[in-house]
């Protein structure tokens, strides 16, 4: 694998009045509520080690409380870890003066917020454009690079609006574009999806992978959702307390949660609409493929898809190409085994 | 023979007390008590204060000893404070002699429409513009006009100082947490300190004659309003869009300029608003010193117990008040405007 693009190294983040002080407790295994207690200290990031590829959406997901906006932040040091490393682009970003910082800000990564945090003041297309007059671009440059943007973001027209004008997706629009603006190889997105109602929300989750098709960023996502997650995730990390409890390919973990957590997020998922074939198939080990096969597959359809094919026969089985090349069989019968999690959400274990 | 001498003797401070009751009667109550003849008379158990305290010990001061040090402690500090303030005072008096003189030497047919169109251009307002027009006419028509010109420049140019001192001063203490814990109480002295109060020291410092002297009256009064919500508007604005700011990268120049200035735009145009308000209420007790304007009439009215005087000036006053009052509120709402069109 290549080197990542951004990568965190043992990133610690303590609130309170000096975290420094306290973090041989943390490192000798102190938990959160503990800390709290006899230091008088919250713990933000425990051991944070996660490494992010370029051109994928690592998708950082966790209930509130777990860190995850804490984490997003120090990637352009909006908060200063306690301790760790945060090595974008071969770079640490903790080593940066005050200058170098804002030139990483301006120029590596660009930001979207959960509230949208637009300009009130400024029109849509002067709130698309900022990023390029920050670092004191012409301001034709900008207009021209800004209505590019908010018309691929399918806003054109609304320039001279006033964000106020506009609904709460459309705001978010401009959020995008204006991150898009900015031109950054990284794109850090803070809850972006999440003060939107839900059809909205699905209309830009389509938006952002049809623009990641083509852009190909390494985006941050941070969500509390986990069907929004699974929908943008090329890798998922999932924060609990402040410390990562897995992480990895979405629809492993789906399958192999290792935490009694995960298992109780994950049970309530439509996994037929999530798990794709990929994932229950069996590999081709000897080339033998069954002679019943009712027909090809691809390696990436859903499994709803599968059922709708099969009628709801679980004899069926099918042969599993990627492209041209057979990888594997499918069985209807392992397909349906796959959609019943291991562990219902009745069963208490929403106690964690 | 006093009430607490027992206690000096209990003490066995007698001797440094020297011996009391020495010496001329103290106060206009001990001479009336010596008048009477009964000097022993007196409340069973006095307040331990100065006064009664020197009756028995010489050796502590009388209240009066209190006043008289100040007073002598700011007369000694006097040429020093007046060799540094009295020239960095004096443009203030340029200024407003200067102001006075452009205001009283325009003639009313060109300042009146400079005065409605100024309105016209900050409210966008008919009503307002309107309003401004038909208060002036009034003015003029009860030939309160002059005096009524003398005033507004008086506050065209208090006001304009203040802000101009004010605004940098709000968006310090909006910077600084330490800055605004000492700058506060300064602030609270200035609002509850009774108006009169200033112009004691400003009068020792500067002749009565001097125009700055009401000057810094009125900028001192009038000022904290727009500090204090300078100050109030900046650290109201959104975080959420301050942490935008600094996400993009702006530098902390970029930010004041773009971000939160123009948010606390309609904080500190209220804040403005508030400071000619309070400019005008200062320019009446500011003619006890001299300086000219409608609040002349109102004292003459005072003085010389002419009702009628007293009162058209007073009326005259509102009618200013007003003017400048809805003028700035007018300006201010569009400000607000601009930003929340729904």
């Amino acid at each position: 694998m290549t080197e990542p693009m951004v990568s965190l190294r043992g990133v610690y983040k303590i609130f309170g009045q000096d975290g420094a002080s306290v973090m041989d407790h943390v490192k000798n295994g102190m938990g959160k509520e503990e800390l709290l207690a006899e230091h008088k200290h919250v713990l933000g990031l425990n051991d944070i080690n996660v490494d992010m590829q370029a051109g994928e959406i690592t998708v950082v997901m966790g209930l509130s409380g777990s860190g995850k906006s804490t984490l997003i932040r120090h990637l352009n040091r909006l908060i200063e870890p306690t301790a760790g490393e945060i090595i974008v682009q071969g770079e640490d970003v903790m080593q940066l003066s005050e200058t170098g910082l804002r030139e990483v800000r301006q120029q590596k990564m660009s930001m979207v917020f959960q509230k949208f945090a637009l300009l009130p003041h400024k029109t849509v297309l002067q709130n698309a454009g900022m990023p390029l007059s920050v670092r004191g671009e012409d301001a034709e440059v900008c207009n021209r690079e800004a209505t590019k943007w908010l018309d691929r973001v399918g806003l054109a027209g609304f320039e001279n609006h006033y964000p106020a004008q506009l609904s709460g997706g459309m705001q978010q629009r401009v959020g995008i574009a204006r991150a898009l603006t900015a031109n950054t190889d990284i794109m850090l997105m803070d809850e972006a999806f999440s003060a939107l109602d839900p059809l909205i929300r699905t209309d830009m989750q389509d938006l952002l992978l049809e623009l990641q098709k083509e852009l190909h960023k390494t985006i941050i996502f941070i969500t509390h959702d986990l069907d929004e997650a699974l929908k943008l995730a090329d890798h998922l990390v999932i924060l609990k307390d402040g410390y990562v409890v897995q992480q990895g390919e979405p629809q492993h973990i789906l399958l192999n949660p290792n935490d009694p957590y995960i298992e109780d997020f994950v049970s309530d998922i439509n996994r037929a609409r999530v798990l794709r074939v990929r994932s229950v198939m069996t590999p081709l080990s000897d080339g033998a493929v069954p002679d019943d096969a009712h027909g090809d597959v691809d390696v990436d359809d859903t499994l709803e898809s599968m059922i709708a094919r099969s009628g709801g026969d679980t004899s069926h089985a099918y042969v599993v190409k990627d492209g041209d090349e057979t990888v594997g069989t499918l069985d209807m019968t392992a397909l349906v085994r796959a959609l019943v999690p291991r562990v219902s959400s009745d069963d208490g274990t929403r106690n964690y | 023979m006093a009430f607490y001498d027992k206690l000096f003797e209990t003490l066995g401070l007698s001797n440094w007390c020297g011996v009391a009751g020495e010496g001329a009667p103290l106060s206009m109550a001990d001479l009336m008590a010596q008048a009477s003849g009964d000097a022993a008379s007196g409340p069973f158990f006095p307040f331990p204060s100065l006064d009664n305290l020197n009756e028995s010990c010489s050796a502590i001061l009388q209240s009066r000893d209190v006043t008289k040090g100040i007073e002598d402690g700011f007369l000694a500090a006097k040429p020093a404070l007046k060799s540094v303030l009295d020239p960095l005072t004096q443009p203030l008096s340029w200024m407003l002699d200067g102001a006075l003189w452009l205001f009283e030497a325009t003639p009313w047919f060109i300042m009146i429409p400079v005065l409605v169109g100024i309105s016209w251009y900050a409210s966008r307002s008919k009503p307002v513009t309107i309003f401004v027009f038909v208060a002036i006419m009034l003015l003029g028509l009860v030939d309160h006009y002059d005096v009524a010109m003398q005033t507004l420049s008086i506050i065209f140019v208090c006001t304009t100082i203040s802000v101009l001192l004010g605004v940098p001063i709000g968006i310090a203490m909006s910077k600084s947490d330490r800055l605004q814990k000492f700058t506060v109480p300064v602030l609270d002295l200035l609002q509850t300190l009774p108006t009169f109060v200033y112009l004691i020291p400003l009068i020792f410092l500067f002749s009565v004659t001097e125009s700055k002297l009401y000057g810094i009256a009125i900028i001192l009064y009038a000022i904290v309003p727009v500090i204090r919500l300078t100050d109030l508007g900046i650290r109201l604005v959104d975080q959420d869009v301050i942490e935008a700011a600094d996400a993009f990268g702006m530098n902390s120049k970029q930010k004041l300029m773009r971000v939160q200035l123009p948010l606390a735009l309609p904080n500190i145009m209220a804040g403005v608003n508030q400071t000619i308000m309070m400019s005008l209420a200062m320019v009446v007790i500011a003619s006890l010193v001299s300086a000219p304007g409608l609040g002349v009439n109102v004292l003459r009215g005072i003085r010389n117990l002419e009702l009628g005087v007293g009162i058209v000036a007073g009326i005259g006053i509102v009618l200013l008040a007003v003017i400048l009052d809805r003028v700035s509120k007018a300006a201010l709402s569009r400000v607000d405007m601009t930003h929340v069109k729904h």
